[in-house]
């Protein structure tokens, strides 16, 4: 099967063209001291690409070096985009220069291949003089499948321009089916792969032809992928269909307020209406936002915009409301820092996450009911006033410290763990578990544990390793409860342990920052923990953040934990539980030679 | 009490008294006047002479939120929330809001419209008329409104509460002198409180509750397993709990 008949659309020297220098002087783009285009001028002063730059100045000595910059490139490229994309939709930018539409529909509308392309031309050649930069004209080419097209484009240019076609048409036509035939005579360096078109010269093979009439499972079985592709585009096919580039909707919807307005209500009549329009045009697309930009512009030109996020998608009432919320904390914080000074003179609604609308199915019982949809709505109106990061939920996960098992998520973002642990409360033989507790007995058990933990996992939890245990224990009651039924048991998810973790219960208060405290022996010393994991001398009293000292009247420890030594985000602390005189039971811990209240057990 | 009796709850229709009533751990509900948290009902945890309120006030918080309640913890940052899952409060439906700043009570005003049990803890002075309004607006609105009342720098909440509970004994077992862990506290809340509370009881329960395991890892999701299953009025609570240290310095 032939290639999809291609127009390919080429500019040539473009980089240079962009640059915006007169053709008359001869120029030079380089980048990384290459050349990586040059003018017609250069060119015949011996100007190649690939050249180095003192090379090429050396060559042609009143050469003008320009930088390259690819976004100039494209930049000035968009209005020739632009241009084509009035003629005919679904076009493709191959890169800056050079741009391929597949011409069936378009050529039997304008009447041929041959009255499209020249409709190309002109309408490139007049963007391109429009946008005030001059350079030879574009070339077209139309052929089947766009390696064909590429090659035809540039075989206009090969052409002298005087003998060749009409001056007017500087097009190249090879007729459908013949882009075999017409590519034959070409040589194999056409295919812009050096190693492999070498290597090809080297073994005889010049042309394209030559190259066509081979066997594909045999070049295949020789160069591989890479020959396989250059020998399709050898014989004419596509490498790849054209891909649309569908010009992007404009979905952002606006409305400008004359006079600004001061009152939430006045602004909440505009959003509504807004919100109406925005879901219309996503309602017709076939589309749903699941986050909107909602961002509003003072008289006195400032601009504030606020970002929401929404699981499901987002109706025009539920817009409307957001929008509501979000002006209702901009109005009312008016003074503050982070508030307006003036009333609003723009709103604008802009669709920031769109995905096509599948519907969503509401649960039936439970799930997403209709006292989620409620709680939601509060929620998000409690977001409004103190931002999206104002309203959070936990998600618990792994780490050896109370703080560090919790991961706060934004209200409406997806809960996802912090980091990997097998905590999620299920389980039943979890529960049938037999109580575990640091009794020496399960030292050895957890020596285990601590062997088969990856490196990410390695602690080294001297004294009460209950949690590692726990988890050991677990895994063997669950294996034990699958052999006895004769059941075989789902292989369970690998998940690290996280040897070294407290037991439970944990504590209902944990400080961050960590409270500052001291902890100091019965003579007075502060207390100290040895590299050896060892208490300097027992823990008598402790003085929490000046407040007065407490007597230590019952406590364990140390468990020294050290994690990550083989990075510098390596942490090494050493926790101590007390129960002090006020009755209350507190996790410290010494980190960096201090000692801190990690958390309360209230 | 399931999720149906939540939902008739909102249906707006005259639901039965069962449905409004919030579950409650089974060791506090002779504190509690009918029983369990009356929807509409103001609780306020008092700081007592011993620690524990938090837990208390989680311990009040988990059976509600097994059962399907929403509920949200305003301006409490240092909250301990691996100890809420362990104790049975389902996170997925448990709302933070950390830090509300100032505007506080626009913020658990608009909470109590929808979420089932709101936990307070007052960030700045409360003033009597909002401590009045939002406590009409949770009676309105049959929410819970939970106050952590004198835990912070300022002071009380000016208004009276429907039940209040205060830890006034707390015990730990479990640690030595360089040995052992943390394990369980034996507390004793004391009640009081308007109408059918007035009369002060106490209780001794366990905080954190023992779960049947013995694991308090990992309560069942769904159910009540998570709720405190100790003692009323000093039950002996059974040797299994109990450290095998301290067990075997006592026998």
């Amino acid at each position: 099967m032939p290639g999809v008949r291609t127009l390919v659309a080429w500019y040539p020297d473009w980089p240079v063209v962009a640059a915006g220098h007169p053709p008359e002087r001869p120029v030079a783009v380089v980048s990384a001291n290459r050349v990586v285009a040059c003018s017609p001028e250069a060119r015949a002063e011996g100007v190649v690409q690939g050249l180095r730059r003192r090379e090429a100045q050396g060559r042609c000595p009143e050469l003008l070096v320009v930088q390259a910059d690819p976004s100039r490139d494209l930049r000035a490229w968009e209005p020739a985009v632009m241009a084509v994309e009035a003629l005919t939709p679904m076009v493709e930018v191959v890169r800056a220069g050079m741009l391929a539409l597949a011409t069936r529909g378009p050529s039997r509308y304008y009447g041929g291949d041959r009255a499209l392309a020249g409709l190309m031309a002109q309408a490139i050649d007049t963007a391109v003089a429009a946008s005030g930069v001059r350079g030879s004209g574009t070339l077209i080419g139309v052929a089947d499948g766009r390696f064909a097209a590429e090659l035809a484009a540039r075989a206009v240019s090969a052409r002298p321009a005087a003998s060749g076609a009409a001056a007017d048409a500087p097009v190249c036509v090879v007729p459908p089916g013949a882009s075999a035939t017409w590519l034959a005579p070409l040589p194999v360096t056409a295919l812009d792969r050096p190693e492999l078109t070498g290597l090809w010269a080297r073994l005889g093979l010049r042309t394209l032809g030559e190259v066509a009439a081979l066997d594909q499972r045999a070049v295949l079985a020789r160069f591989g992928t890479e020959g396989a592709d250059a020998h399709r585009l050898a014989r004419g096919l596509d490498e790849r269909p054209p891909a649309a580039r569908v010009p992007p909707p404009d979905l952002a919807v606006s409305a400008v307020l004359d006079p600004p307005a001061e009152r939430v209500d006045t602004v909440a009549f505009v959003a509504r209406t807004l919100a109406e329009e925005l879901h219309g045009r996503l309602a017709a697309l076939g589309l749903a936002c699941t986050r909107l930009a909602v961002e509003a512009e003072t008289e006195h030109g400032e601009h504030l915009q606020r970002l929401w996020r929404h699981d499901g998608a987002l109706t025009a009432g539920a817009v409307a409301e957001r929008v509501r919320w979000q002006l209702d904390g901009w109005l009312r914080s008016q003074g503050d820092a982070g508030g307006t000074s003036g009333g609003l003179s723009l709103l604008r609604l802009r669709p920031d996450e769109i995905r096509p609308d599948h519907g969503r199915q509401l649960g039936f019982w439970g799930g997403s009911a209709q006292g989620d949809a409620r709680v939601a709505r509060a929620l998000a109106r409690v977001q409004g006033l103190l931002g999206p990061d104002g309203v959070v939920t936990a998600v618990i996960g792994g780490g050896r410290d109370p703080a560090e098992q919790v991961r706060l998520v934004p209200w409406g973002d997806e809960r996802v763990q912090g980091r990997p642990a097998a905590w999620t409360p299920v389980s039943a033989s979890r529960a049938s578990a037999p109580p575990v507790s640091a009794t020496p007995a399960s030292a050895s058990r957890a020596s285990t544990a601590r062997a088969s933990a990856s490196p990410a996992s390695t602690a080294r939890a001297s004294a009460s390793p209950a949690s590692a245990t726990r988890a050991s224990t677990a895994r063997a009651s669950a294996s034990r409860a699958s052999a006895g039924t004769g059941r075989p048991a789902r292989a369970p998810v690998e998940l690290p342990p996280w040897p070294g973790r407290l037991p439970g219960p944990a504590p209902a208060v944990v400080h961050h920052p960590a409270l500052p405290a001291e902890v100091r022996d019965r003579e007075g010393n502060v207390v100290g923990v040895t590299g050896r994991g060892e208490l300097s001398g027992a823990p008598a009293t402790v003085t929490i953040a000046g407040a007065p000292v407490l007597e230590v009247k019952a406590w364990a420890g140390p468990w020294p934990i050290e994690e990550r030594w083989w990075d510098d985000k390596g942490r090494r602390r050493a926790r101590l539980q007390v129960v002090l005189s006020d009755g209350c039971a507190r996790l410290l811990s010494r980190e960096g030679g201090r000692w801190g209240v990690d958390a309360t057990y209230d | 009490m399931g999720a149906l009796a939540v939902l008739a709850a909102r249906g707006g229709e005259p639901a039965p008294a069962a449905a409004r009533l919030l579950d409650a751990p089974a060791t506090l509900v002779p504190l509690l006047p009918e029983g369990g948290l009356r929807r509409g009902s103001t609780v306020a945890i008092g700081a007592g002479s011993a620690s524990g309120a938090v837990s208390l006030a989680l311990s009040l918080l988990a059976p509600a939120s097994a059962g399907g309640a929403w509920c949200a913890a305003v301006a409490l940052p240092d909250l301990g929330l691996v100890a809420a899952a362990e104790m049975g409060v389902a996170l997925e439906r448990l709302a933070l809001i950390p830090r509300p700043g100032d505007q506080w009570p626009v913020i658990v005003a608009a909470l109590l419209e929808s979420v089932d049990i709101v936990v307070l803890r007052p960030p700045t002075r409360v003033r009597a008329g909002d401590a009045r309004r939002l406590t009409a607006r949770a009676r309105e609105r049959g929410a819970v409104l939970m106050v952590m009342d004198g835990a912070g720098a300022y002071g009380r909440w000016p208004e009276g509460a429907d039940v209040r509970l205060e830890v006034t004994a707390s015990v730990w077992t479990g640690l030595g002198s360089g040995h052992g862990h943390l394990q369980s506290r034996e507390v004793e809340v004391a009640g009081s409180g308007r109408r059918g509370a007035s009369r002060a009881r106490s209780a001794r329960v366990q905080l954190p509750a023992a779960s049947p395991g013995g694991s308090p890892y990992g309560p069942p999701a769904g159910s009540p397993a998570g709720s405190p299953a100790g003692s009323v009025r000093g039950q002996p609570k059974p040797d299994s709990e109990m450290d095998p240290a301290l067990a075997a310095r006592a026998g």
